[in-house]
């Protein structure tokens, strides 16, 4: 279990990029209050979701306008193919912990690490 | 509708057939495209691909298990339409007669004018052919000069640069990108080339290129002669619509269409790189080149055709485009024009990492970031709604 952030700095409709692990993940808070985590990189070609555009259970993917749900990774929208992968994610004590998936990730071809 | 022919197998052509199939038509389905190739996506090509970190498989567009149901007529191309019985006519000598027509032919790289012979090493980019041969010839420490400082010359100028080449960049305006970002933000653009060390020779045309059976040299308007291996070509488009000349389709830059995608035939409806549809926002047809546009599009394209133009065509987003150099993501969304002011409302230019937005009249109109995504991801959505909702 990994610690992400503090609940209160994730307000609803927003996200946050946990860098410290690779690939990085991407926790979202839905206006809804549900809390989900995805792998941050698009599948399709190099982006990080967290920068995308949230609207209920979806995110679109903020370069090429790929949707995932975010409740089960997959592929809503193309041009992405394969889903992104999906973690737990656990709120204790006002602090969100992202559980790792054990599965391998679907990261997209030609992908270079993120410098930034 | 028992029968529809799309031409053209590439981004737009795919995403027709996929609303025509999502939009309930299940009659028979020909798919025709001048490449060899199964639909592959293009912007890579001179990213990724080029630079060897993608394959040929990666660029696939379709899913492994997809299938649309159609015949596949691939590596001919299309000669001619016949609006009699709207029959296409193709290179091979057949012919495609379908109740209903989708032109997606797409738009052909530019070349210099005159008719200069062909000289080994001088290269245009627009297909996984050119960009297969742009690649072999890109070998370290070979000096590269590209002709126009346009996304695909600046995106070949970075790969290339990466890839350990020489790189010059020759372009005919004083300013690169102006007339599609303004000035002020081109010149910024512009800076992105020489503090890679990339040479950026502005408002200057090329006179000629020098070489035996192979390029040696960009002979230019002002004397100066570049030493140069390799040449790539980068200064646009033309859309791909020679094949529709006398066919009837009304034609200008571009298949004219309505906001919808129909054309003054009945039947025959166009989407994509070849196709100037109608902007109510602009009162004027106009060609989006984007990789966008040919995704967005083909929903209204195919809901036109199947209701023989009585669909209420909806509002289509600000065109977006977006672009890797360096290492930094470009993203621009909207029109601009001469007269817009601009006003940079994140990060810092000086830092390569800003947004700026464009406006008229106070109503904004466009947005340029360079690593902003998330910023700019907003700012886009901002301008949809502002300028279509």
């Amino acid at each position: 279990m990994i610690p992400a952030c503090a609940l209160a700095a994730l307000p609803r409709g927003e996200a946050f990029r946990l860098d410290t692990v690779e690939p990085p993940i991407a926790v979202f808070h839905t206006d809804d209050g549900e809390l989900y985590a995805v792998d941050d990189t698009c599948t399709h070609q190099d982006a990080s979701l967290a920068d995308g555009w949230l609207e209920g259970c979806e995110v679109e993917c903020p370069l090429h306008a790929s949707r995932f749900d975010l409740r089960t990774g997959e592929v809503d929208a193309p041009p992405a193919k394969l889903p992104v992968r999906t973690h737990g994610v656990v709120v204790e004590d006002g602090t969100v912990y992202v559980v790792p998936s054990d599965l391998p990730p679907n990261l997209p071809p030609g992908a270079r690490a993120r410098t930034a | 509708m028992r029968s529809v022919a799309v031409v053209g197998a590439s981004l737009a052509g795919l995403y027709a057939a996929r609303a025509l199939r999502d939009q309930g038509f299940d009659g028979t389905l020909t798919i025709v495209g001048s490449e060899r190739h199964r639909p592959y996506d293009r912007p890579p090509l001179s990213k990724e691909f080029l630079a060897g970190r993608m394959t040929e498989a990666d660029l696939a567009l379709e899913t492994d298990d997809e299938d649309l149901g159609a015949e596949w007529r691939l590596g001919v191309r299309a000669s001619g339409l016949d609006r009699r019985d709207r029959r296409v006519l193709l290179a091979d000598g057949t012919s495609i007669t379908a109740d209903g027509v989708v032109l997606a032919t797409g738009a052909t790289a530019r070349t210099l004018p005159g008719d200069s012979p062909a000289l080994e090493g001088v290269h245009t980019l627009r297909t996984l052919d050119d960009a297969l041969a742009l690649r072999a010839d890109l070998v370290p420490g070979r000096r590269l000069v590209v002709i126009g400082a346009g996304f695909i010359g600046a995106e070949v100028a970075s790969t290339a640069r990466e890839l350990g080449l020489g790189v010059t960049i020759v372009e005919t305006a004083p300013v690169p990108l102006a007339r599609a970002l303004g000035g002020e933000m081109g010149t910024a653009l512009g800076a992105l080339h020489e503090e890679r060390g990339v040479g950026l020779i502005c408002g200057v045309a090329v006179q000629a290129l020098t070489g035996g059976d192979r390029v040696d040299g960009v002979l230019l308007a002002d004397g100066r002669r570049l030493d140069a291996d390799v040449v790539l070509v980068g200064i646009g488009a033309r859309p791909e619509i020679g094949w529709l000349e006398g066919s009837g389709v009304e034609l200008g830059d571009g298949v004219l269409c309505d906001s919808g995608g129909g054309t003054s035939l009945p039947g025959v409806v166009a989407v994509g790189d070849c196709a100037a549809w109608f902007d109510p926002g602009l009162g004027h047809h106009h060609r989006v080149e984007h990789w966008t546009g040919a995704v967005q599009r083909p929903a209204a394209t195919a809901a036109t055709l199947l209701s023989g133009g009585t669909a209420l065509a909806p509002a289509q987003p600000p065109p977006y485009l977006w672009s890797d150099q360096y290492g930094r993501r470009i993203q621009f969304a909207g029109h601009t024009r001469p007269g817009d002011s601009v006003t940079v409302e994140e990060g810092d230019v000086a830092a390569r990492s800003f947004l700026a937005v464009y406006r008229r009249e106070d109503r904004p109109v466009a947005v340029l970031g360079v690593d902003q995504v998330r910023q700019f991801t907003r700012w886009r959505r901002r301008l949809g709604t502002v300028n279509t909702g």
